[in-house]
């Protein structure tokens, strides 16, 4: 599996509140909630560590889990943000000024 | 010879909104005499318009005459378009233009429309809630179609103010809201009065068997009041104000939810 990249996206506005993390897209007023695991990943995405450096530095160390499902299920759910326009997935390191 | 060119008559009038003065020029009398009536209470001569609007009546010549609102901005003119009106403005210019049929709910969606744009930059919004003022503080009752917003307004002892029981207006003042009344009305059909207090509280209305207050967890606050924000305008930076604007507003003001009975002693509850 080759290295991906992910950033968070300037185009939306992002909040935690009392321990949730709310974002919402600029494109079409969307809100998110994010959930725990999702939060670890937003707030690590900062387009120069790898999402493989994320599962093993931030969630395998927060939750009991196999490295290699963490990263498979870290990969769905970035794609998945990703395809709601908040967070940027690249096989190349992302400049976060140059995130869209 | 014939005269060739007749002089039209430019009539006007200025509505003020939550402090915010918007001249409207039309040729028309009988729409001037149409707003005069529903707008009453909101009409003043007695400050300079922050805005100007040149209205046509006639169609607006859009091709779906059903089409949802459309609100976007492209250097610095604001389109804004629906089935049964356009309108372009240039806030630069502060001047605009509308084209729709003479009737009430076309020019009350655009003044709606502007006055959302105008507050979002403000840190303000227009909120789908019925307002009041008791004792020198106003309380918001926020909630979709068939919460109670028009019950709730409908029970309120002769104390209360009512500012509106469809949408209020809240623009920021210093560290805190101030709610302003509004002419924009829901199944009540009564205008606000036009008065503003600082807002003291936001309640989530639920209809229940008895009357109560329970917390509502702050995250649930913010989503809640988004969930209940006027905002039609695609556009980036300022949807991205709006969101960090409620969640400035649910870290100043006290959000409930209120569960009531629908009879008087409800407002038994809100001092």
């Amino acid at each position: 599996m080759s290295s991906l990249y992910v950033a968070r996206s300037s185009r939306v506005a992002a909040r935690s509140l009392d321990g949730e993390m709310m974002i919402m897209s600029g494109r079409d007023s969307t809100l998110f909630t994010l959930n725990k695991t999702a939060t670890i990943l937003w707030q690590a995405a900062d387009g120069a560590t790898s999402l493989e450096q994320i599962v093993q530095q931030k969630i395998c160390t927060e939750y009991e889990v196999d490295p290699g499902e963490a990263l498979r299920d870290a990969e769905s759910l970035a794609r998945d943000l990703a395809s709601h326009g908040i967070l940027q997935i690249s096989e190349e390191p992302i400049g976060m000024g140059e995130s869209k | 010879m014939p005269e060739l060119i007749t002089e039209v008559e430019r009539l006007s009038l200025i509505i003020e909104i939550g402090g915010m003065a918007v001249r409207v020029n039309t040729t028309g009398p009988d729409f001037l005499h149409m707003l005069e009536g529903r707008y009453a209470g909101y009409i003043t001569s007695a400050v300079t318009p922050e805005i100007q609007f040149d209205v046509e009546l006639g169609p607006p010549g859009n091709a779906d005459p059903h089409a949802d609102a459309h609100v976007s901005q492209r250097d610095g003119r604001w389109t804004l378009t629906r089935g049964d009106f356009r309108a372009e403005w240039e806030p630069a210019q502060r001047r605009g233009w509308i084209r729709l049929r003479a009737n009430p709910h076309s020019i009350d969606s655009v003044l709606r429309i502007v006055h959302t744009l105008v507050l979002a930059k403000e840190g303000g919004f227009l909120l789908h809630s019925a307002s009041a003022i008791r004792n020198g503080r106003a309380f918001l009752f926020a909630g979709v179609s068939e919460a109670g917003k028009t019950t709730i307004s409908r029970l309120a002892p002769p104390d209360v103010t009512l500012l509106t029981d469809e949408i209020s207006y809240v623009r920021r003042l210093g560290d805190g809201y101030v709610a302003f009344g509004t002419p924009f009305t829901g199944e009540l059909a009564k205008l606000g009065e036009n008065t503003s207090a600082p807002v003291a509280a936001l309640y989530l209305l639920a209809k229940g068997r008895e009357n109560r207050i329970d917390q509502v967890p702050p995250g649930e606050a913010a989503r809640s009041l988004l969930g209940n924000v006027l905002f039609f305008a695609k556009d980036e930076k300022l949807v991205q104000a709006v969101f960090h604007t409620a969640f400035e507003f649910v870290s100043r003001v006290p959000v409930s939810r209120l569960t009531f009975f629908p009879d008087a002693r409800v407002w038994e509850l809100i001092r």
